[in-house]
């Protein structure tokens, strides 16, 4: 089995992206529907870039890689992100 | 602070090492001076890039152990303890070879959820599994220079005596500290790993409703977890965050 990490270690990458941080953002898997803090995802890093599953179904919610030039951002799997106002 | 330190675009910054501190056998820390470094909150972290002369780049998350300020009187430190992984790429630079006045890339703080802020009030319990023991020493300094102690109960597993980080500075502290050896310990200490016995035993009790950290490498962190919800801790009250030595690991 390969070994994963959690949301909390996407948190620079995203930051380049995203102006807030996404990590105490909730997030709701577009497969089982299960909602909590995307800290708490299933993060790999082994990856060609970083690959976030759902800690209750293993579905892919997310997807970031970076090349030199661009970095391409895949949310297929998520149905929402929720974010503070303010 | 809480804002300026979790808004607005990131960008690397060069930071310079002023002290090392020798924290173990294999742990140091790297006390940095980072120009314009706007705050941070005890638990967040920063990433770190390494660049070799041939341009081939490397990057590592690593937690801050000190609170900001950093002290009393208002102390502006970032510290990053860094404990050597066998066959890291950048553990070993950073624990042998960086010494002081040699300039590291930085970029952060960054980390919004596994975050303690003085204004968070309630019991704090802090469960940490060898080097996931940093960003809850930077949560344990904060809420001490807060004037909290009373509200932080820390459990510390580690294998054995001599592994435990920042040992001077948890021995002289005033807040209830716990330690679950795992190899060797003290005669007349249990060995063995964090299970709901100890758990009862040295955490704060679930009806207090504590604020929880856990911090480990990943099974450490899920089987702690489990036992927190098993005792009857809220699930919404238990803040994990997972140490691997891997590629974006610390």
């Amino acid at each position: 089995m390969s070994t994963y990490l959690d949301g909390n270690a996407a948190a620079g990458a995203l930051r380049e992206v995203f102006a807030v941080d996404i990590t105490s953002a909730s997030a709701r898997c577009g497969g089982c529907g299960q909602t909590g803090v995307f800290a708490e995802v299933r993060l790999y890093v082994d990856a060609p870039g970083l690959v976030a599953r759902c800690p209750g179904c293993d579905a892919v919610l997310m997807r970031v890689v970076k090349t030199d030039t661009d970095t391409y951002l895949d949310l297929q799997g998520l149905s929402y992100l929720k974010l503070p106002n303010g | 602070m809480a804002g300026t330190a979790l808004r607005g675009r990131l960008t690397w910054r060069v930071a310079t090492v002023s002290a090392v501190r020798e924290e173990t056998q294999t742990a140091r820390t790297l006390v940095l001076d980072v120009p314009d470094w706007p705050g941070h909150l005890a638990g967040q972290h920063v990433d770190v890039r390494l660049t070799a002369p041939d341009g081939y780049r490397a990057m590592r998350s690593y937690s801050i152990a000190s609170a900001w300020p950093s002290s009393p009187a208002g102390g502006a430190k970032v510290d990053l303890t860094v404990e050597q992984v066998p066959d890291g790429e950048v553990s070993p630079y950073l624990g042998q070879v960086i010494g002081v006045g040699d300039p590291l890339e930085i970029r952060g703080p960054v980390g919004g959820w596994f975050v303690w802020r003085p204004e968070q009030p309630g019991p704090i319990q802090l469960i940490g599994g060898g080097s996931g023991m940093v960003p809850l020493m930077a949560i344990l300094r904060a809420a001490e220079l807060a004037g909290r102690q009373p509200d932080v109960r820390l459990l510390y597993s580690v294998r054995r005596p001599e592994s435990v980080l920042y040992a001077g500075e948890l021995a002289r502290s005033k807040s209830e500290i716990a330690f679950a050896y795992t190899r060797e310990g003290p005669a007349g200490e249990r060995i063995g790993r964090i299970d709901a016995e100890v758990l009862a035993r040295s955490a704060w009790s679930p009806d207090v409703g504590a604020t929880v950290y856990v911090c480990g490498p990943t099974p450490f962190v899920e089987t702690v977890a489990d036992l927190l919800v098993a005792a009857g801790h809220d699930p919404a009250q238990v803040r994990t965050e997972r140490f691997g030595p891997s590629g974006g690991g610390r």
